[in-house]
């Protein structure tokens, strides 16, 4: 009776015991020092794991700004409630939140391009893109597959006319979007500017005018009237620098084809 | 010896019987400056001048490249954009022929070592024939010690006779280029891979190379991917070619016959690669023959010399069925590179079902790769899985989608998948 449960039940006490104090001690002497903002601001993050902060995830985010010192404004998706918290908890100015969202730089949907074949193969963009720079007459715009949808986790993108359709009220502006398209077609851009160049065709005028009807021709109407001088004429297209961008819409006016829009 | 995986496909050798037909000369060439791989060509002619038969028209300074020369004598109507396949554009040189004909003068280059014999190839324009291009000059130079050249004949591809009728037509040249590049990298062996399909080709060699026991005529089971480089090299001598190698750090040499053949030929005269045997087939083409036309024909003339049925073209494929390319046009001129024009007039697209996990991929990729799961891994982006799973070594052979009886598009996804490994 003693040896087969007494003993065992007061040398498992015993153990339990000594194991206790040993840990405890320990826990004390071998402490790692964690901040407990880390924990708090992490709680604030709205956990989307994005990546659009530039780091891992939210937790990799939150462990950033308290040991890398990183801007407490980085995050899309939470804005400014979410800079505004985090700044309570690290006490500092967390600078203005810029909302972006992404565009698309082309507008040759269906009616304004034509298309070289039919496409029999794999229906992604990167495949079809693969065989005579895809199927569309222009080489440069939108393919119309849906590579850009199938890793948008929000549904911001849909295919209208053969051309994808990003919608600012629900895009947050990962830039998973921008990486997926294998013609560089989508940007990020401040929500607050409104001006949008809506074609990317690396062709000169004549050809891109021939290919579709939407193209820039690259006649730098838009680069002599800029009064900010944020329009460069690159490659036979136009592009916008936000950071001189007066957002004035005198290009959009300018523009002989209607390749710059005001959203 | 244990076999790689391989598949049976239908042969379909319809035109093995038809003797090579030559193509009259057409009244426009069209010649792109980039046939092969590497470099393009810069054109050396610009609009109006007067071109011969052989003039070289385009060349490069770089060294991965070989040079381009006139089909057919006339005037240059323009040196104007052209895309290829793979969506860069390059030049291409439009010529409208006259009736002469006029030959540049040939003479047959002086070799004497293998310094020189490198030098009369690279100027001869030679490149791999079977459809890949590799420029022969860089095949021809490895680092390391040769001590089997392997001749490609499988020609395991369906419909496509050409190099068998290159074979039946003038054994001599290949023979002769044989013996050549043993003779000018001290190769000591050569094995000739014939398919065993071609029952003809390996008699007629086998009675060639009787006395000669440096060449060895090598019959190779009919099943396809025969004529891939690295099932090819183990079919026949049992190496096994690793990731990131080349077949010379197995010390062999794999060259195609009909390469082996203008080799020759270009050292007996001097006439630079200007003419193709190609294989015309196809549900549509009324006339199914192979012909040697100049290249940069234009295609669709091609099929007309052939009694095709232009408004039924459904599909339109150059370099075979599995692995060749499909064409947008028919106005797309013959390359270098062109082995055959399959004209089909029927086709159907493949209903694409999910994957039911039967693994008949695997077991018909010739190298033991696992397509469905790359498949997988590709649809998460997950770089790391596809290094472990081998990707890079996928020849795109379409063994996996030819068996897949969901009917997915393996192969295709294969090489989206190649394009996210970074290059080391």
């Amino acid at each position: 009776m003693v040896t087969t449960y007494i003993l065992p039940v007061i040398a498992f006490a015993a153990m339990g015991i000594i194991a206790g104090v040993l840990l405890s001690v320990f826990s004390k002497v071998f402490e790692v020092k964690t901040d407990e903002r880390i924990e708090q601001i992490n709680d604030v993050l709205p956990q989307a794991n994005c990546g659009a902060c530039g780091y891992a995830g939210c937790a990799d985010y939150a462990d950033a700004i308290i040991t890398k010192d990183a801007p407490t404004n980085l995050c899309r998706p939470g804005g400014t409630k979410a800079a505004d918290a985090i700044s309570k908890i690290t006490g500092t100015n967390s600078g203005e939140v810029v909302e972006q969202t992404a565009v698309l730089h082309c507008s040759g949907d269906c009616a304004a391009t034509g298309i070289k074949y039919e496409f029999t193969g794999l229906k992604t963009c990167a495949s079809v893109k693969r065989f005579y720079s895809g199927n569309s007459t222009c080489s440069f715009g939108c393919v119309g597959f849906g590579d850009c949808i199938s890793v948008c986790e929000l549904g911001a993108i849909s295919i209208k006319d053969e051309i994808a359709h990003i919608d600012p009220d629900i895009c947050m502006a990962c830039g998973k979007c921008v990486s997926a398209c294998p013609n560089k077609l989508i940007s990020i851009k401040p929500k607050s500017f409104s001006t949008v160049v809506r074609c990317s065709s690396k062709d000169n005028g004549k050809v891109t005018k021939l290919n579709c009807k939407n193209g820039c021709i690259g006649c730098k109407m838009c680069e002599k009237n800029c009064p900010t001088g944020a329009i460069t004429v690159t490659d036979f297209h136009a592009s916008i620098d936000y950071t001189k961008c007066a957002d004035c819409g005198v290009c959009a006016q300018k523009c002989p084809v209607k390749v710059i829009e005001l959203i | 010896m244990k076999r790689l995986n391989s598949i049976k496909i239908n042969h379909a050798k319809g035109t093995a019987e038809c003797a090579a037909v030559p193509f009259p000369v057409p009244s426009y060439v069209k010649i792109p400056m980039s046939m092969n791989m590497g470099a393009p060509c810069i054109p050396l002619v610009k609009k109006g001048d007067t071109v011969l038969v052989g003039q070289k028209i385009g060349d490069t300074d770089a060294f991965f490249s070989a040079p381009v020369h006139s089909s057919v004598s006339g005037t240059v109507r323009d040196v104007s954009d052209y895309r290829l396949v793979s969506g860069i554009v390059c030049k291409a040189v439009e010529i409208d022929t006259d009736a002469e004909q006029t030959m540049a003068e040939f003479t047959p280059p002086v070799i004497n070592d293998k310094d020189s014999f490198l030098k009369a190839v690279r100027e001869s324009g030679a490149c791999g024939l079977g459809g890949a291009g590799f420029p022969t000059h860089i095949k021809l130079n490895p680092k390391t010690e040769i001590d089997t050249l392997i001749i490609n004949a499988a020609e395991c591809e369906p419909y496509i006779t050409s190099d068998y009728r290159q074979m039946l037509e003038r054994p001599e040249n290949v023979l002769g280029g044989i013996r050549l590049i043993m003779k000018y990298l001290s190769i000591p062996k050569t094995i000739l891979a014939i398919e065993n399909n071609k029952p003809a080709a390996i008699e007629e060699f086998r009675k060639l190379t009787e006395n000669d026991p440096s060449v060895e005529v090598f019959a190779l089971p009919s099943r396809y991917p025969q004529g891939a480089e690295k099932v090819i090299i183990h079919s026949t001598t049992g190496r096994v070619v690793m990731e990131g190698q080349l077949p010379s750090d197995q010390k062999v040499i794999v060259m195609n016959v009909s390469t082996a053949a203008f080799i020759y030929k270009y050292t007996e005269t001097g006439m630079p690669l200007i003419r193709r045997r190609l294989t015309v087939e196809g549900s549509a083409v009324r006339k199914p023959q192979n012909v040697i036309a100049p290249v940069g024909t234009l295609i669709s003339d091609i099929l007309k010399f052939c009694d095709t049925d232009m408004e039924s073209i459904k599909k339109l494929i150059t370099g075979g069925p599995m692995m060749g390319t499909c064409l947008i046009t028919p106005e797309t001129p013959v390359t270098k590179t062109s082995n055959s024009i399959l004209a089909l007039s029927e086709y159907k697209e493949p209903v694409t079902s999910a994957c039911i996990r039967c693994g008949s991929c695997i077991r018909a990729c010739p190298l033991k790769l696992m397509p469905t799961e790359m498949e997988k891994s590709y649809k998460r982006r997950d770089v790391e899985a596809l290094c472990r799973l081998k990707v890079t070594l996928c020849m795109n052979c379409g063994s996996c989608t030819y068996v897949c009886p969901a009917n997915r598009r393996l192969a295709e996804t294969n090489q989206l998948a190649k394009a996210l490994i970074p290059r080391k």
